[in-house]
């Protein structure tokens, strides 16, 4: 079977979003574009299981998550290194948040449990629905829901947040701050 | 599981609840923090997804259509 043309470019549109979410997950980017190829791989293995119609990134995320269950999360401790090699690879950091609260945050997300992360990632930065969210998870709705809710008040928590106050000087007083002035 | 303190003017409305708490529920955070954290875990996000798509994964892509026809799987 020849690799249809719009596969491919579903495939490999989807990449980047897949590469995100493995990151979260392994917290480690080599790792994570090793588990994206595992899951390409297995992904064009049984591509006759796609539904064509369906959503094939929510299908990838499936099979990478899936994947990384069974094969990696038990490695993960082992490797992790909570800041590392994830702040070397990603250098070039949003100034606009400031350097400190965003590492504060990355270790914050970092410690949270494996579900809750997983959950709040796919819900608040991949862009899935609850319903969606749900599926790649195989569980139920109301479970994906409370997940973020958890995911949330322990970062908040972690980070010492209570109001959005609490994450320091605004934007434009800290490019004030930092222009010296 | 922390138990938070409720604050301000909340202190009424849990004593009028009769204890009868909804432990299930956590305290709820405000819109404005929700909204921050939310930023912060999209900016995370999309400094990834501003790098596209590495050349090991068009490589991959162009290495399985080329043994397509040799191994017939």
């Amino acid at each position: 079977m020849a690799m249809d043309e719009s596969v491919r470019k579903a495939i490999l549109g989807s990449v980047p979003s897949l590469r995100a979410f493995a990151i979260s997950l392994c917290g480690n980017v080599d790792r994570a574009d090793d588990l994206v190829q595992e899951t390409l791989l297995r992904a064009l293995a049984n591509i006759d299981s796609f539904q064509p119609g369906t959503n094939m990134s929510a299908w990838l995320f499936t099979i990478l998550r899936n994947h990384f269950r069974s094969e990696y999360r038990k490695r993960r401790r082992e490797v992790e290194d909570s800041d590392g090699h994830y702040a070397e690879t990603l250098k070039s950091q949003p100034e606009q948040y400031g350097q400190v609260e965003y590492r504060e945050f990355r270790e914050a997300l970092n410690q949270l449990p494996q579900d809750q992360r997983e959950a709040l990632i796919l819900v608040g930065a991949s862009g899935f629905s609850y319903e969606e969210a749900a599926n790649i998870c195989g569980c139920a709705v109301g479970t994906i829901k409370s997940r973020v809710n958890r995911a949330r008040t322990r970062l908040a928590e972690l980070m010492h947040v209570n109001s959005a106050e609490d994450f320091g000087p605004d934007e434009t007083v800290r490019a004030v701050l930092a222009s010296g002035e | 599981m922390n138990e938070r303190k409720p604050v301000g003017q909340e202190n009424a409305m849990e004593a009028a609840a009769t204890r009868k708490k909804t432990t299930t529920k956590p305290a709820k955070l405000g819109r404005d923090v929700q909204a921050r954290l939310g930023q912060q875990l999209r900016a995370m996000y999309d400094e990834v997804l501003n790098q596209g798509v590495p050349d090991r994964f068009n490589d991959l892509l162009n290495r399985l259509e080329n043994n397509e026809g040799k191994d017939g799987q």
